[in-house]
């Protein structure tokens, strides 16, 4: 029993495994992949501390004031030190409401993102294990939405919620809209590559042995397939949080996002559209190039996972 | 005469993260014309590996590190891949253990072999086609002139295996490199793949390089065999002498090892215990030394060289008895009994 | 059939007592296309019988092997045998019960007798676990075990007896051998107590020293735990090692079945003397033999009558129209018109 419980002390913990790690030691020698980590982490801290970090509250009517409206970048002759990238046309300081926005964007990517994972695994997982009429409707289902573009589902769903809540109510579920028509634009992936990789590995050996012990199919999907094919999960994952958050802002651009009150990067490149011509250039710009940072980092990061867990690259 | 291959002190790495592993290490051999050398080992030993360097077709980042590997006379190891590439297929015919790899599914077998044949040879586009028959027919494929016209999907696995002989000796090479030709055909096949093998290479005085798991295959169609451990040469030998009077205590442990039609059923087969190490973890001195019940000091710590043993070539200390220090006179007294040739007398062990 | 299964229970398990008895097994695999493109192409039902009315009788303690090339469908009756594919017809009883016939607890119970062993050591571990967790797997399955250090000490005194250390508990199967990584496979057999187990192909993916290896730990295996093996290899010099009584199958039939010493020494039927006459093998080095002509057919539409007969040295005419009955010569049944009507021990006079 005494050398049992020895074991897990000699064993290296998670942390040091991952160090010593395959995919540690491939990050460790891409210099971008190092870059594009840093940055997304860079990024996604400045959103989660955002209340911290802002200069000031743009969704808070009394810390803003019309006055300050239309100030272009403090470097520029006209610019207030106050307002490191300018104010919009409410006079909110466009830094924070960049650095807000994005919180949105995450939010609503990384939210959709673990919904179209969850119906993808899932779907994929039965499609595989279980087979015949089950596997041929869920891959049917897939193959019709797979049809249509993604903005068309997503922008099919807002509508209907629209419809059903009201104006009013509208705004308040905006958030859980955007997420269900995002996910549900995006599961078809998942449930292919779940159900490819599920058609290996319920051949192979281990779980005909699972089998064997009378094992239920739920517990050998879950417990034994599922580990198995998580790899590419995670790439697709990572690949598809920058499109959701593309996508997000595709929406929130055209008029279907986020309403201006509570603006995403989508809803802040839309709003300083209209200002595009006008001059005022900063209100559109740098959240644009905030996304594109954003989402370039993000997919670069995706890349290289795939790169990495893909043995026939290596 | 002059030997058709020479390997003299090949040595191949691969570079990787934890350091560079040697696959092959200080491997030397001949084969003469019209011979056929048998190269086993273990999965891991080297075997493959040896034959990728000859032809020049290492896995990236394998690389030969040292030594020279020359066709006739022609040093071939440091040949650009142009030159290398005529030299495979001409001078050079391959075999692998999967027929698929060495056809290509889009093309009758026939444009196969005709384009194999032109680049070797000057002649018309039908005296090709024609002598591509002639090699189908040799083959032993039934129908051979409108069979050329087939696509490869369209054989069985021992026929399209036949397809690929013919390939292999469509440009009348010097050496024919044979990859476990066999290991993927029904026992009833390979026996005719193996004698065909054998027949059409003798003919033509073609050498054979024979890689194979399968001690069995080796000694029904080698002349002799080269036994291979962890990328060392363990042992080198004509065929008879090392599958009956096996000199390296692998080899011997080997061929015991094997369950063998003969043999009484009811005994145990004897064990090597332990497996064969990886390439990173090859052990000081001789490599085999942590297996072998015949190791004694000089084996943990030196790296033995090859020495003649008996009929045959060994890398085992207890061949260079008269080179260094000699192990305990029990050890001796049972390798003697094992029927391992000493160099000397085992009565001086005891000095 | 009930009656008899329970007649069977009554008998005390002795030594020699029949454990696994199949019937008339059938398999049949339907390689169709979907009925859509049938429709649409014009084209037919394809079937294959992998498995054609196969007949065994394995004793307690025995190793029964079951020989044949690809396309024999010895693995199939191997997943049929175990529980993993139900047969198209026919019946496996395992200590008189048939385990294609039970359901619920009395099912649970003749699992927990039945184990296999695999081919491919490095599939038919979960790369993800750790040995600990999948020696111990059966153990919490058929819930042997409840409290958690005694299944560990289980877990470690398994890998022991398998040749391991029970420190390995605690490693992933990748930093494992081949050859490791099948004596884990039989520790996980062996952790549900079994008394029978199916071994397919445990040896021919490894290297011959470890093979040797494996195949003396299973011999020792079934003496202290007095286990009853069904032994399937493609290798014939493997099985005359490890089988006490050997089926021949060719392209679903079994052709042959005999006691090993008896099939090896004196084989009867054309194919197998074919098959023992092709294996190259170290004890003939030298020998030039006259390979037999021909592959094996395609199992989707297999000759009529004897399946063997378009390979056939000694074919006859009513060999390619009806097959042949099941002959007795000596302790042998062999399927083969040859030993039709009495008993032609020696039929081509070698």
């Amino acid at each position: 029993m005494s050398e049992l419980t020895e074991v897990t002390a000699v064993r290296p913990g998670p942390g040091r495994r991952f160090l010593q790690s395959d995919l540690f030691y491939s990050f460790r020698r891409s210099p971008l992949t190092i870059a594009s980590a840093v940055v997304s982490l860079i990024l996604v801290l400045a959103a989660l501390f955002a209340p911290l970090i802002a200069p000031q509250n743009p969704f808070d009517p009394a810390s803003i004031s019309i006055i300050d409206s239309f100030y272009p970048p403090a470097w520029s002759s006209e610019g207030q030190a106050g307002f490191l990238l300018g104010t919009d046309d409410q006079g909110r300081d466009v830094l924070s409401t960049i650095l807000y926005g994005m919180r949105i964007s995450l939010a609503v990517g990384f939210a959709s993102v673990i919904l179209a994972m969850v119906i993808g695994v899932t779907l994929g997982l039965i499609a595989g294990y279980v087979g015949g009429v089950t596997d041929a409707i869920i891959m049917r289902i897939a193959d019709v939405q797979l049809t249509f573009p993604a903005i068309l589902t997503a922008l099919l769903i807002d509508g209907v919620a629209r419809a059903i809540a009201g104006p009013h109510a509208y705004d308040q579920i905006v958030f859980f809209v955007l997420v269900l028509a995002i996910g549900l634009s995006f599961w078809v992936q998942y449930a292919r590559t779940v159900r490819g990789s599920v058609l290996v590995e319920a051949n192979k050996e281990y779980v005909l042995a699972a089998r064997l012990i009378g094992l239920s199919p739920f517990t050998i999907m879950f417990r034994h397939v599922l580990p198995n094919v998580l790899g590419p999960v995670l790439v697709i994952a990572t690949i598809n949080l920058a499109l959701a958050i593309i996508t997000e802002a595709t929406l929130s651009f055209l008029g279907v996002g986020v309403p201006p009150t509570q603006p995403s990067l989508g809803t802040l490149i839309r709003i300083g559209n209209d200002y595009l011509f006008s001059g005022e250039w900063w209100i559109t710009i740098f959240p644009g190039i905030t996304l594109a940072i954003l989402a370039l980092a993000v997919n670069l990061l995706g890349d290289w996972l795939r790169d990495a867990l893909n043995p026939k690259l290596r | 005469m002059n030997p058709t291959l020479s390997v003299k002190n090949l040595r191949v790495e691969i570079p990787t993260r934890r350091g560079v592993l040697t696959a092959i290490d200080d491997l030397s051999f001949d084969i003469a014309p019209g011979e056929v050398l048998g190269v086993v080992g273990e999965s891991g030993a080297g075997k493959s590996i040896t034959g990728s360097a000859i032809i020049g077709l290492l896995d990236p980042p394998g690389r030969i590190a040292s030594g020279e590997i020359r066709l006739g006379k022609e040093r071939i190891d440091n040949l650009p891949p142009s030159a290398m590439r005529r030299i495979r297929g001409n001078r050079i015919g391959m075999i692998f253990q999967d027929p698929l790899t060495s056809l290509n599914p889009l093309y009758r077998i026939g444009e196969q072999l005709t384009e194999t044949i032109l680049t070797h040879e000057r002649m018309s586009a039908k005296a090709a086609w024609e002598k591509a028959e002639r090699l189908l027919i040799e083959v032993g494929i039934p129908a051979a002139g409108t069979r050329l016209s087939s696509y490869p999907h369209q054989f069985s696995g021992g026929m399209r295996q036949r397809v690929v002989i013919a390939l292999a000796l469509a440009a009348d090479p010097e050496l024919v490199i044979a990859d476990e030709p066999t290991t993927a055909l029904d026992v009833s096949v390979q026996a005719q793949i193996i004698s065909l093998l054998k027949r059409l290479c003798k003919d033509r005085g073609t050498s054979v390089m024979l890689i194979t798991h399968d001690m069995g295959v080796i000694a029904e169609t080698a002349d002799r065999v080269c036994v291979l451990y962890a990328g060392r040469l363990a042992e080198i030998g004509a065929v008879r002498d090392v599958v009956k009077h096996a000199q390296h205590p692998y080899s011997l442990g080997l061929m015991a090892a094997i369950p063998s039609l003969s043999g009484n059923p009811d005994e145990k087969l004897e064990q090597i215990p332990g497996s064969m190490p990886r390439l990173g973890a090859i052990p000081e001195g001789c490599a085999f030394n942590p297996r072998c019940t015949y190791a004694f000091e000089r084996c943990r710590m030196e790296r033995p060289a090859v020495y003649p043993a008996g009929a045959s070539r060994a890398s085992c200390f207890l061949h260079d008895l008269a080179g260094g220090q000699m192990p305990p006179t029990e050890t001796l007294r049972r390798a003697e009994a094992d029927g391992i040739l000493l160099t000397a007398p085992a009565g001086e062990g005891g000095r | 059939m009930n009656n008899q299964a329970a007649s069977m229970q009554a008998v005390p398990a002795e030594a020699n007592a029949p454990l696994v008895e199949v019937r008339e097994l059938h398999r049949v695999f339907d390689l169709s296309k979907r009925w859509l493109n049938r429709v649409l192409e014009g084209s037919g039902k394809v079937v294959l019988t992998a498995v054609d009315g196969v007949d065994m009788t394995i004793r307690r303690g025995e190793t029964y092997a079951l020989v044949g090339e690809s396309g024999s469908g010895k693995s199939t009756i191997a997943k049929m045998v175990v529980g993993l594919l139900p047969p198209t017809s026919g019946t496996v009883h395992i200590n008189g019960v048939d385990i294609w016939g039970e359901r619920g607890a009395r099912q649970r119970q003749m699992r927990r007798k039945i184990q296999m062993i695999f081919q491919d050591p490095f599939a038919s571990l979960n790369p993800r676990w750790r040995v600990g967790s999948i020696v111990a797997e059966p153990i919490k399955a058929f819930g042997l075990i409840a409290d958690a250090h005694d299944r560990q000490a289980r877990v470690g005194e398994l890998l022991s007896l398998v040749g391991l250390d029970p420190l390995d508990a605690g490693k992933f199967p990748h930093e494992f051998s081949g050859g490791q990584r099948q004596r884990i496979a039989i520790a996980r057999a062996l952790a549900s107590e079994p008394e029978f187990i199916v071994c397919d192909e445990p040896t021919s993916a490894l290297d011959v020293s470890v093979q040797a290896q494996v195949l003396n730990l299973l011999r020792d295996l079934q003496e202290r735990l007095g286990l009853t093996y069904l032994f399937i290899s493609h290798n014939l010099a493997v099985v005359r090692h490890m089988a006490t009584r050997v089926g021949v199958l060719y392209l679903g039939r079994l052709v042959e079945e005999a006691p090993s010493r008896e099939l090896f020494s004196e084989p009867k039927h054309p194919y197998t003397r074919m098959l023992l006459d092709a294996v190259p093998d170290i004890g003939m080095e030298g020998v030039e033999r006259e390979p037999i002509a021909g592959e094996i057919p395609n199992p989707v539409n297999p000759p009529p009558g004897c399946h063997f007969n378009p390979r056939c040295p000694h074919v006859m005419e009513h060999c390619r129209t009806t097959v042949p009955p099941l002959c007795e010569v000596n302790q042998a049944n062999v399927l083969c018109h040859l030993y039709e009507g009495g008993a032609l021990a020696r039929p081509y006079g070698i």
